[in-house]
């Protein structure tokens, strides 16, 4: 018979688990040995982040916190690729991205925190993108919408969204890459397969080879490479958002990594899987496959490896101390973002709120 | 000036809207080349291109989330779900994000976004294409729900729900989109929100109505009068925020009040309203307020829809009981 569609996935890794380098074709910014080394320091910074989130949460100072231990090659791959004016949706985990567009440790606390300002990010270019989506799924069509609002404009900017393996079975993921292969949108959809939707692994997610192949179904070129390898996250991306900056449309990247912790502080993932997945999972590391190449070019030693953990620890401790010292909105911040201008009815209802406040009933 | 039906009215004020904002794009399922299976959108595509004037895939959720990320960067998008018994598949993106957003990022990002549906029942439609369900959206807070039903009030309405900052369902009574035409100027002035309209002076009892029913309202009030009984008939327009106000100075005046709409009855918004009238005027109230409503069924298929859309006589016999009551 002859053939309609043929398709192949292409697997991308330079840096294998033990941080031997797999392939002599490094792209340009691997070259630029500083550069590395930035990035290195930032997935530092995103563990030492998440280790004293769940310290918060363990002492009551958070309520849930949903880590991000074992993605960070991923996170900060996407954060590092992307330009400023781009604009990112990204589902409750990507600190590591997040962090490198200026959201503050702070502000990630607060949120965990209970506080919606968290939210609010403060510093450009996050100050544009969208916050957390916790409906799973639901942002990919955000950036899809965004991606249109720049093509309409003309504007040669990306959005790109994260989901992981479990949100890659709602149709919102696939409504998103659909429009934008239909209508060749500058949309960057990155599936973080983290092999666990809580206790569903990726097994009975879906009878897919590869998560990356639903992105063809959509027409768009789709990869699917090492999430633990910063170096294949980072270049895979950058592939991607070339193409779409150049009006050549939308691209699907599945990031192959593993959740390390819990779902999230309120999950116990020893109920659904084993001790030796987990530790076998810790032998792909992505911090340590990325220090054992920068040691082999002798660009990191232990020294600059205690030095970093002392500056990431005050950095954390200061942050924790911000957000410790914030005070709570006063009653009426749940009524004054309901809309632009509050409508009378809402008024009174907030004037009561606020007389229950003062004791006044 | 030519006199225009409601539906032309939808197409004045969107037509009117592209040519002077041009951050207003229109989305939906066939709403480009076919000018949508109603027509609200005909002729757009050719003039303002086939990007403003969106076909989009047939996915009522992908329309609703790229309606929120377009709003997010700034543009004022106008989706339309083709009909209101397709909608449910957007109200995830309504709910958690479209009405939600700027709450949850104290202000930082907005949803100036309009969601346009063909609503309501009485067009010998299919099953699933009649549906009035308006209140399912009138619980969900920073979202506004809006009903126009005139032509006047399509244009004016419409132009102020594409300016309002904040996110707005604006439910088109299809039953009577060409029902009569009136002169409806093109002169992109908008009606304000957020207000009651009331559409005829009584002194006897207070007829409080929106969408398609303002026509058997209406019709009801004329009937009552014929028998000496002077209704006052209120257009509520915007549901939510709901003007109270104009409402209860109507009841304040008459003692009695009517409350007419085709969705089922246990839970629709007539509800909310008999509820504020007990809490803020029950002393001013001289008989039990009524409410004659669809009933709390399925709007049947078409054979039998007529006997499920609250009637005339229906409104004309409520008015009486209370009428009777005192």
């Amino acid at each position: 018979m002859p053939i309609a569609a043929k398709f192949e996935i292409e697997y991308l890794q330079y840096l294998d688990p033990e941080g031997k380098q797999v392939r002599k074709d490094l792209p340009e910014f691997a070259q630029d040995i500083d550069q590395m080394v930035e990035l290195y320091k930032l997935m530092v910074s995103t563990r030492v982040f998440d280790t004293k989130s769940i310290a918060l949460q363990r002492t009551g100072k958070l309520g849930t916190y949903a880590s991000c231990l074992g993605h960070e090659a991923t996170h900060v791959g996407i954060g590092a690729s992307m330009k400023p004016e781009d604009v990112f949706a990204p589902s409750y985990r990507e600190y590591g991205a997040q962090l490198y567009r200026g959201v503050r440790p702070r502000d990630v606390y607060m949120y965990w925190g209970g506080d919606e300002r968290g939210n609010d990010y403060q510093n450009e270019p996050a100050k544009h993108d969208f916050a957390w989506s916790v409906p799973i799924g639901t942002q990919c069509l955000h950036a899809a919408g965004s991606a249109l609002a720049f093509k309409i404009r003309k504007e040669k900017r990306v959005a790109v969204c994260t989901i992981g393996d479990g949100g890659s079975s709602k149709g919102d993921f696939y409504g998103a890459i659909n429009i934008a292969g239909a209508q060749q949108l500058p949309m960057v959809a990155v599936i973080v397969n983290n092999q666990w939707a809580i206790s569903v692994p990726r097994r009975i997610q879906s009878g897919a080879q590869t998560l990356a192949q639903k992105g063809i179904a959509a027409g768009l070129p789709s990869i699917q490479v090492d999430g633990n390898d910063i170096i294949a996250v980072r270049k895979a991306m950058e592939d991607a958002l070339d193409r779409a900056r150049r009006g050549d449309g939308g691209s699907v990247i599945e990031c192959v990594t593993y959740r390390l912790g819990d779902h999230t502080t309120a999950d116990d993932a020893r109920r659904y899987r084993g001790k030796d997945e987990v530790e076998d999972a810790w032998t792909k590391d992505p911090v340590k496959r990325l220090r054992i190449w920068l040691e082999s070019k002798k660009a990191w030693d232990e020294k600059k490896e205690k030095a970093l953990q002392e500056e990431c620890s005050e950095w954390m401790d200061n942050e924790v101390n911000a957000y410790l010292e914030s005070k709570v909105q006063p009653v009426s911040a749940m009524f004054d973002y309901t809309f632009a201008e509050i409508p009378a009815d809402l008024e009174k209802q907030r004037d009561l709120a606020l007389s229950l406040e003062k004791g006044a009933h | 000036m030519a006199a225009i039906t409601l539906i032309e009215a939808v197409t004045q004020a969107l037509a009117y809207e592209m040519q002077h904002d041009d951050s207003v794009v229109v989305l939906g399922e066939d709403v480009g080349v076919n000018g949508g299976v109603f027509r609200a959108t005909v002729g757009l595509q050719e003039k303002f291109g086939e990007l403003r004037v969106l076909d989009t895939p047939l996915d009522e959720t992908t329309i609703a989330g790229v309606t929120v990320g377009l709003a997010a960067q700034g543009m004022k998008p106008v989706a339309e779900a083709q009909f209101e018994g397709f909608i449910y598949p957007m109200m995830e993106q309504i709910a958690c994000h479209a009405a939600r957003l700027r709450n949850r990022t104290r202000g930082r990002i907005t949803v100036p976004a309009v969601w346009r549906a063909p609503w309501g029942g009485g067009i010998r439609a299919p099953e699933h294409h009649s549906e009035a369900n308006e209140h399912l959206f009138t619980n969900i807070p920073g979202l506004r729900v809006v009903l126009p039903s005139s032509p006047a009030r399509a244009y004016g309405l419409l132009l102020a729900a594409i300016r309002d900052p904040d996110p707005v369902m604006f439910f088109e009574p299809k039953r009577i989109y060409r029902q009569y035409k009136e002169e409806v100027p093109d002169d992109g002035e908008a009606l304000p929100l957020d207000v009651c309209f009331v559409l005829r002076d009584g002194n006897d009892v207070t007829l409080v109505t929106w969408g398609a029913q303002v026509k058997e309202t209406l019709e009801a009030a004329d009937a009552l009068a014929s028998q000496g009984i002077s209704a006052e008939v209120i257009d509520v327009a915007t549901l939510t925020p709901l003007d109270f106000d104009t409402i209860a100075e109507s009841v304040q005046k008459t003692g009695r009040c009517v409350i007419v709409h085709e969705a089922p009855k246990t839970a629709g918004f007539g509800a909310e309203i008999a509820a504020r009238l007990a809490e803020e005027c029950m002393y001013d109230l001289l008989a039990p307020v009524e409410r004659v409503t669809g009933f709390d069924t399925h709007i049947p298929l078409f054979r039998l829809e007529m006997k499920y859309l609250p009637s005339t006589e229906r409104i004309v016999e409520a008015a009486k009981r209370a009428l009777a009551a005192s």
